[in-house]
């Protein structure tokens, strides 16, 4: 499913890199646990997280995940949408929660990585 | 005799949460500039990475050597900090030191060590209570994984 259609489904705010939501994502990752991320990166993958602090852009970055979803209202600072934006990693936010965010996208054909 | 073609030193401040991860980020830069296979960056990144976590939470600061060779990565990261009195036990998946502060950052879950050993084709740790931790992680480019 492509990243834009994730957008619409989870009624999302796209906080950087609106210009990258073209990409097709098939696998995503989800944990507040960065090491659980960076143990089994699944690169391409979305990656889903309540964590806001600049290591949630960093571990996208390392792992090459193209597009961070913060989910339950939870917004970064302006410092990790400016690290995404050097990164090219799209960052998008979501009120709705970790378990429903992984329904909807895994209801959709989004598999998991982990 | 492998030959070295790059060697670079970073150093890493101890509680600097915020830079945290430039130096794995200027580590994976670099090797995307010499064309490096995708998997191998990756594996380095993830290996700087958590080793740049570590000293950031436990460390009070640490010199970072990386060498690229014809043959190989290596990330040689030596912290002056308080060092490891159980290797063993440090390297058990799960087993974790870290304070709530720490877990609530994403990291202390007792997974650094085995996620950076996981990903090296050779590893080796030596700590000194009181004096600071030595880790080394070899990648090999030729990555058959």
């Amino acid at each position: 499913m492509k990243l834009k259609d994730i957008v619409i489904l989870l009624e999302a705010e796209v906080l950087s890199g609106a210009e990258l939501l073209d990409i097709d994502i098939g696998t995503a990752v989800a944990s507040d646990g960065m090491s659980e991320i960076l143990a089994a990166p699944h690169p391409g993958a979305l990656m889903i997280t309540g964590l806001t602090n600049i290591q949630s852009v960093r571990t996208a970055e390392m792992a090459d995940l193209p597009a961070i979803l913060y989910v339950r209202g939870k917004r970064p600072n302006d410092k990790c949408l400016e690290l995404a934006a050097a990164k090219r990693i799209s960052v998008l936010a979501t009120r709705i929660g970790m378990f429903e965010t992984c329904g909807l996208l895994r209801e959709r054909g989004v598999r998991g990585g982990m | 005799m492998a030959e070295v073609l790059l060697q670079r030193t970073f150093e890493v401040r101890g509680r600097d949460f915020d830079k945290a991860g430039e130096t794995s980020s200027e580590i994976k830069t670099l090797l995307k500039e010499v064309g490096i296979d995708p998997a191998v960056i990756r594996r380095a990144g993830v290996v700087t990475f958590e080793a740049e976590m570590n000293v950031v939470m436990y460390a009070n600061s640490a010199t970072v050597v990386f060498t690229l060779s014809d043959e190989d990565i290596s990330i040689e990261v030596f912290d002056r900090g308080p060092g490891i009195a159980d290797i063993d036990l440090a390297m058990q998946e799960g087993y974790s030191t870290a304070t709530d502060e720490m877990r609530q950052m994403g990291f202390g879950f007792g997974m650094g060590l085995p996620n950076i050993k996981k990903n090296s084709d050779g590893f080796t740790i030596e700590s000194e209570v009181g004096k600071g931790t030595r880790v080394q992680s070899v990648i090999k480019l030729n990555d058959n994984r």
